[in-house]
């Protein structure tokens, strides 16, 4: 068996054993980057020195039996996550030149765990976006069909994973933009309860809704991963005081029992017939391994979207009023005053998508618009976010479809916001009520892979680990892999 | 729903945005699209419901009145695109003899 073909779990006995060391699975990474990335484009940045270096330390760990729980596995970063002295661009013009001054608490934790980083993963502008189409730094191939996209935002961390250019790439979800590009990449990836990651280094969109989490190529390897990155940090005042538990404790135990739900609201929608099937055959797979299958209501589950694009670009519009040209990142040429210079820095700086939401949050937060608007979503958000916790009185997790339909064709929703918006109609309200969700493949349609989401209580995403293994063990659904050339 | 030329040059200046003309027409006709989607909140009914701006119950957390960051003002002006013995440079705000 190739490296590049072993699970991160398998790495880690084989760096343990010594049947390989980091520095040669680093090389056999930075070959492949080097050999397919050129067309999938899924990094901006590739790290070859430090990320060499970092092999060699975790070489000498491993000889000198000092080796840490993560050594000398060699994964990628979304660009969103800032990095000491390296690029951090968060896919956008406007921080085309930005080298972090400090890291992210999610890159600190991970690389005191012992793991290489190989590079800075591609990504939509400011994580706005389900297609990877926003970039800066152009679009991001989806590795089955380099005429499709590979979802967004983190589309360049799915892409290079499914691709098998990293091991496990780090990713974050404000609406679906980790659960999104899994299901279209065919890998699993979850989006952990609000606060459970620190977002301190992680650049924000949506300060209530983002989140870090994983995109892996099996729930056990993203637990593996997830639990490092996890863990209260005094540096993010929304960050969770609560204990990170083992998430592979319970991995292997049967599921004989848990209640699993399906919301009538998302089975009634009209969806492709291959889409329906594979969650069909899901479900049933969850009948055999003895799972309790009742049908539920989110009845105001319907508000979740236009719920998002209120609150989203409300809080953008605040969070993205840093970037005036100033203090750090892109500034407009030969400015005539100050006036000018934040205007055309901001016209120039940042790509039609991020300005849209701007546009939209400046507008929902405006005097006059704001009850209707804003203050009208927050209490919408309320009503979705209440229905979960009705629904959990009487289930333990929630499943439906990941997205609407497999991978879509590049430039095919590029035009129309509103259709592309319609990609996380499955994956919002999670974030909405800031609960934990994971999307992982179960099924294919033309070439292009299927996903399952099921959706916890807060802080269950042990029970989340758990339901996808036990998904895993009985399927082969993960194990297909695209044939990169 | 319709927003006039008047209410987004508004907004594009709210939000410090430059529009060039040509782009106009159409970025109306797409924010137009976007407010459309929200008229469905209209039928939800809300009067009694709490605002929810977090998902987390949180109080706002303390810690002691220490200094726990150190000064590192060259290492966070190096990415800044106009600095001058220290300061942040910007075209002149105040009008008068220079």
């Amino acid at each position: 068996m190739k490296l590049h073909e072993l699970s991160l779990k398998e790495q880690l006995n084989g760096l343990k054993e010594g049947s390989f060391s980091s520095t040669e699975l680093t090389k056999h990474y930075l070959d492949r980057i080097s050999s397919f990335d050129k067309e999938l484009n899924s990094f901006i940045t590739v790290t070859e020195e430090s990320a060499l270096n970092q092999a060699k330390e975790s070489d000498e760990r491993y000889k000198s039996n000092k080796a840490l729980p993560l050594d000398g596995i060699p994964i990628a970063h979304k660009d969103i996550f800032c990095t000491e002295d390296i690029l951090t661009t968060c896919g956008s013009k406007m921080l085309s030149n930005f080298k972090a001054p400090y890291s992210a608490s999610v890159v600190n934790n991970l690389s005191s765990d012992g793991v290489v980083v190989l590079g800075k993963t591609n990504m939509d502008e400011f994580a706005m976006g389900s297609s990877n189409e926003t970039s800066f730094f152009g679009p991001v191939k989806n590795p089955w069909n380099k005429k499709y996209v590979p979802g967004g935002s983190s589309g360049g961390s799915a892409a290079c994973v499914s691709a098998q250019l990293a091991s496990a790439a780090t990713a974050t979800d404000t609406g679906g933009s980790i659960r999104q590009p899994a299901a279209l990449c065919g890998l699993t990836g979850i989006k952990p309860t609000y606060g459970r990651v620190s977002r301190y280094g992680m650049i924000a969109f949506a300060s209530s809704l983002d989140q870090g989490g994983v995109l892996a190529r099996s729930a056990e390897d993203s637990a593996i991963l997830l639990e490092s990155m996890s863990g209260h940090d005094p540096k993010d005042s929304t960050s969770l005081n609560e204990d990170v538990p083992n998430f592979l404790e319970n991995i292997d135990s049967p599921i004989k029992g848990m209640k699993i739900g399906l919301p009538k609201e998302f089975f009634e929608r009209d969806l492709p017939n291959h889409v329906k099937s594979s969650t069909k055959e899901a479900i049933e797979t969850y009948k055999d391994l003895g799972a309790e299958i009742h049908e539920i209501s989110l009845p105001n589950v319907d508000l979740s979207l236009p719920v998002y694009y209120i609150i989203a670009p409300a809080e953008c519009s605040a969070n993205l009023s840093r970037y005036d040209g100033v203090r750090y990142g892109y500034r407009c040429e030969d400015p005539k005053d100050l006036e000018d210079l934040y205007m055309r820095t901001r016209e120039e700086g940042f790509g039609s998508e991020v300005k849209r939401r701007i546009l939209i949050g400046t507008y929902a937060l405006s005097a006059g618009y704001y009850d209707a608007y804003y203050l009208k979503a927050q209490k919408c958000r309320r009503l979705v976010a209440n229905d979960f916790t009705e629904a959990f009185k009487s289930v333990d997790l929630i499943l439906s479809p990941t997205t609407p339909d497999t991978s879509f064709k590049a430039g095919e929703k590029s035009d129309d916001p509103i259709e592309m918006y319609l990609q996380d109609i499955f994956t919002i309200p999670a974030n909405l009520a800031g609960l934990p969700g994971i999307s992982f493949p179960c099924g294919s349609h033309e070439g292009l892979p299927l996903g399952v989401q099921l959706v916890g209580n807060s802080l269950k995403e042990a029970q989340l680990f758990q339901a996808a293994h036990q998904f895993q063990e009985a399927t082969d659904w993960h194990k297909n892999l695209p044939e990169v050339k | 729903m319709a927003l006039s030329d008047k209410e987004l040059k508004e907004i594009a200046y709210l939000a410090r945005i430059n529009i060039d003309k040509d782009s106009f027409p159409s970025l109306k006709g797409e924010l137009e699209q976007i407010l459309d989607l929200f008229e469905k909140l209209n039928s939800a009914e809300t009067n009694e419901v709490e605002a929810m701006s977090h998902p987390l119950n949180l109080s706002q957390p303390t810690r002691p009145d220490e200094v726990t960051e150190e000064d590192q003002r060259e290492k966070l002006q190096e990415t800044a695109p106009s600095v001058q013995s220290g300061l942040f440079l910007v075209p002149k705000v105040i009008e008068g003899e220079d």
